[in-house]
């Protein structure tokens, strides 16, 4: 990206709107509260505007608003207080594997925990972790707009967030399910307990998905800055852009298919069930249709977050601009065309198994350029090792271990080995829990000034991030041992022999829980006593930190012009660059 | 907000759009990626329709011979003339004529009530002779898999006619708002995205008739 000089940006026709000139002069950028001329220099953030009003009206201008960042902040709370059972739950199970022998809990309460542990992670917590909570307070603001493009939609998929989380958690306090998160049939049909209202659940959490990313792809299509075209978007916002398009395209297949796994239940309509010539097999491919792209909605957005934190904290471009953007786009649309991959031994013929699998190697090529341009940022950069690019560095070293391991399985003859066992547990949480939380922590530390408007504990945090990394690598690791030794998934007791490795995960299992309650305590006592946050603490250009901190409730005074690239830092000498990194 | 006086930003702008101009074509916009994500969600049910087809070519002969081709034949007429006097609809919210909205409106809720009772007309004769969706299947006069097929008949005309009750809704709530003068300000982009999912409603029947009563 060069420095262009500003081209006359569109102006915006109404007087209100006037253009903020703080923004030419190239400058670290600030929230002008001297352009008071309308009146607003005084106002409140959007985390406390109605508060004068009383308690109970403030709660209520809460959960009535239609405001991008407070309806991402009341994502934030729900997401993560589902990730905290969703923990819990894992702990529970994770004492019962410390040794062979069933001793903890009864193998049904055992299914049950590990169906919940995948069915809240999945459908409560990845999905709308970084979308729905961090890019709803970021992307209009990284888009120098006012809001989304249909605030009520937004606010609507929150609600409606939460009514498909009643009925999830209605099935769990109703005796619970142990389908595993897949719902695979003919068990799901044919099992007792409240299995209809855990598939109505997920049907209805689909929803709130398909609206968050309606939303966002109309908003980025839309409501971008004057002067900023697509290549000059942040890179969080390609990611989330391609997370939209999956998240449109696909949910829609999981909601019929779920659908017509409840009708199952409900009237018998057949179509899944052999006795009836139905095909129990369609059932996987219809379900794998969206949920092999769902791994992309939940790991895409990571990239985003990943592109921004490593070029702001190494003080340089990022490099292969271009190649980060458009191998998000490539990396959703080759996600469509790869969900075989997860039937290798479903009995679907040798010749799609081929095909899939060779398509799923494609998977590999944009995901490869990214990490090469990431470290490429890197290099020769003023690397500042705080916490959000520990964070960064540890989703780097993570993430490269899970995507190897993914051609393992992508290769037929060595899935047919590893298939259900735990080297694919450990695979998909390299890849899902380093992708999705590690990177989601290293954007809530990046980020957090400008939500919250505190500072956080430096040392508090490069401590947070050491413990997490070491207690991740201790839980999964072991994990590729044992599975590749034959350890099947989802078993409560088993030989003695991986006795030792289960022991080793599980202890690790401790130590993350450690360091993730470490996080909530110092990020919790930052919220009420952190210093204050100036506006623009990383010296980031992009246009998030152009607002005041924490931001006012209509984002910007005047609709911000976009005169540079996103990675423009001020320090970079350009004499010295032939402008084309 | 402070723009009520400008000719180019009418009150019904929201205070986050740049112009009207924006806010009518993210409208649009946002309507036509619901109808994206729409078709995937049938398309699921067209899966299942190919997979089976493929599968019991000769069910699928002798199932449309169940099917009553005029009943078929006439509700697609009344959809076809629905999307027209809905196409007219979005006309008169255009040329700023309440009286041609209010009209077409209201012809097109009729003509999609006469698709649900031509549908409540089908559905209940063929479950007076016992054909129901698979498991409860309980008819002895056909042969082939026929439950599977019912299945799927019962899956895509059943979703497709909750489609056309939301339509209704929706319709009713346009007709309402227009007995009250709305739309005649140039923001009627709610009448065009009702006309554009009424649309979309339209064409999945076209691609069902065939498919299920004249396979033959």
């Amino acid at each position: 990206m060069t420095v262009e000089t500003p081209e006359n940006p569109e102006m915006p026709e109404t007087s209100d709107d006037s253009v903020d000139t703080a923004a030419e002069t190239g400058t670290t950028p600030t929230a002008d509260h001297s352009h008071d001329d309308h009146g607003h220099g005084d106002e409140p953030s959007y985390l406390t505007y109605g508060m004068e009003k009383g308690l109970l009206s403030f709660i209520k201008s809460w959960l009535i608003t239609v405001d991008h960042k407070r309806i991402g902040i009341m994502y934030l709370i729900s997401v993560l207080f589902f990730f905290a059972v969703a923990g819990f739950t894992a702990i529970a199970f994770r004492i019962e594997l410390l040794t062979a022998a069933p001793d903890f809990m009864s193998a049904d309460t055992y299914n049950k925990a590990f169906t919940l542990h995948g069915g809240i992670m999945v459908f409560l917590v990845i999905i709308p972790l970084t979308p729905a909570a961090l890019g709803n307070f970021l992307l209009p603001l990284m888009l120098g707009a006012k809001d989304v493009a249909f605030p009520k939609l937004n606010l609507a998929s929150l609600y409606v967030y939460w009514l498909g989380a009643a009925l999830l958690v209605y099935a769990v306090l109703g005796g619970g399910f142990d389908t595993g998160w897949t719902f695979y049939t003919p068990y799901s049909t044919t099992a007792q307990g409240p299995i209809t209202w855990a598939l109505l659940g997920a049907f209805t959490l689909g929803f709130s998905s398909i609206f968050t990313g309606l939303n966002f792809i109309v908003t980025i299509h839309k409501m971008r800055a004057p002067g900023m075209g697509f290549f000059r978007m942040p890179l969080m916002l390609w990611a989330l852009y391609a997370t939209a398009l999956t998240q449109l395209l696909a949910t829609p297949v999981l909601a019929i298919t779920l659908l017509l796994v409840a009708m199952e239940r409900i009237m018998g309509i057949g179509i899944f069930n052999p006795d009836l010539g139905g095909d129990p097999v369609l059932m996987q491919h219809f379900f794998w249709f969206y949920s092999h792209p769902a791994v992309y909605i939940m790991i895409l957005p990571a990239f985003g977050i990943i592109s921004e934190l490593v070029s702001v904290h190494s003080r340089k471009r990022i490099f292969g601009y271009g190649a980060i953007a458009l191998s998000s786009v490539s990396i959703a649309l080759v996600g469509f065309l790869v969900w075989g991959h997860h039937m290798f031994v479903s009995g679907q013929s040798e010749l799609s198994g081929v095909v899939f699998s060779f398509l799923t190697f494609f998977v590999a090529i944009p995901t490869a350029i990214k990490i090469f341009s990431w470290v490429g940022t890197m290099w020769g950069g003023s690397i500042r090792f705080n916490t959000p690019m520990l964070y960064t560095l540890s989703f780097l070293f993570l993430f490269l271990i899970g995507g190897l391991t993914g051609l393992f399985l992508a290769t037929m003859s060595t899935d047919v080995h590893l298939h259900d066992t735990y080297f694919v547990v450990s695979h998909f949480h390299y890849v899902m829990a380093s992708g999705a939380v590690i990177s989601f922590l290293g954007g809530l530390h990046h980020w957090w000034p400008k939500m919250f408007g505190t500072m956080y504990n430096e040392t508090a945090g490069r401590v947070g991030a050491v413990i997490i990394f070491l207690g991740f690598n201790l839980t999964f690791f072991p994990q590729f041992v044992a599975g590749s030794r034959g350890m099947p998934r989802r078993y409560h007791e088993y030989v003695k022999e991986f006795e030792g490795l289960q022991a080793m995960s599980s202890y690790g299992s401790f130590i993350l829980a450690a360091g993730l309650v470490w996080v909530l305590c110092y990020l919790l006592y930052a919220l009420f006593k952190g210093p204050k946050a100036t506006d623009n603490p990383w010296g980031a250009v992009t246009l998030e930190w152009e607002t005041a901190t924490p931001p006012i409730e209509h984002n910007f005074h005047h609709t911000p012009v976009c005169v540079r690239g996103p990675y423009d830092f001020p320090e970079i000498d350009e004499s010295l660059s032939d402008g084309k990194h | 907000m402070e723009h009520a006086h400008d000719p180019n930003r009418p009150a019904w702008v929201k205070h986050y759009f740049h112009s009207k101009e924006q806010q009518l074509s993210a409208a649009k916009f946002g309507m036509w990626l619901f109808l994206a994500q729409e078709v995937l969600f049938f398309s699921g049910l067209f899966c299942a329709y190919i997979a089976f087809r493929w599968l019991y070519p000769e069910t699928w002969l002798s199932g449309a011979d169940q099917l009553n081709k005029w009943m078929g034949g006439l509700n697609t007429l009344v959809l076809i003339a629905s999307s027209f006097t809905m196409a007219l609809a979005v006309r008169g919210a255009q040329t700023k004529s309440p009286v041609a909205l209010k009209v077409n409106l209201l012809l097109t809720i009729l003509f999609a009530c006469m698709f649900m009772v031509v549908k409540y007309f089908e559905y209940s004769h063929k479950m007076h002779l016992g054909i129901f969706p698979a498991q409860h299947y309980a008819y002895e006069g056909s042969t082939g898999l026929m439950p599977i097929f019912f299945a799927i008949y019962y899956c895509l005309t059943g979703l497709h006619g909750i489609h056309v009750v939301i339509g209704i809704g929706f319709l009713s709530w346009l007709l309402f708002a227009a007995q009250k003068g709305r739309y005649m300000d140039g923001n009627y982009a709610y009448v065009e995205n009702v006309g554009l999912y009424w649309h979309l409603v339209d064409l999945v029947w076209i691609f069902l008739f065939p498919l299920l009563y004249l396979v033959k």
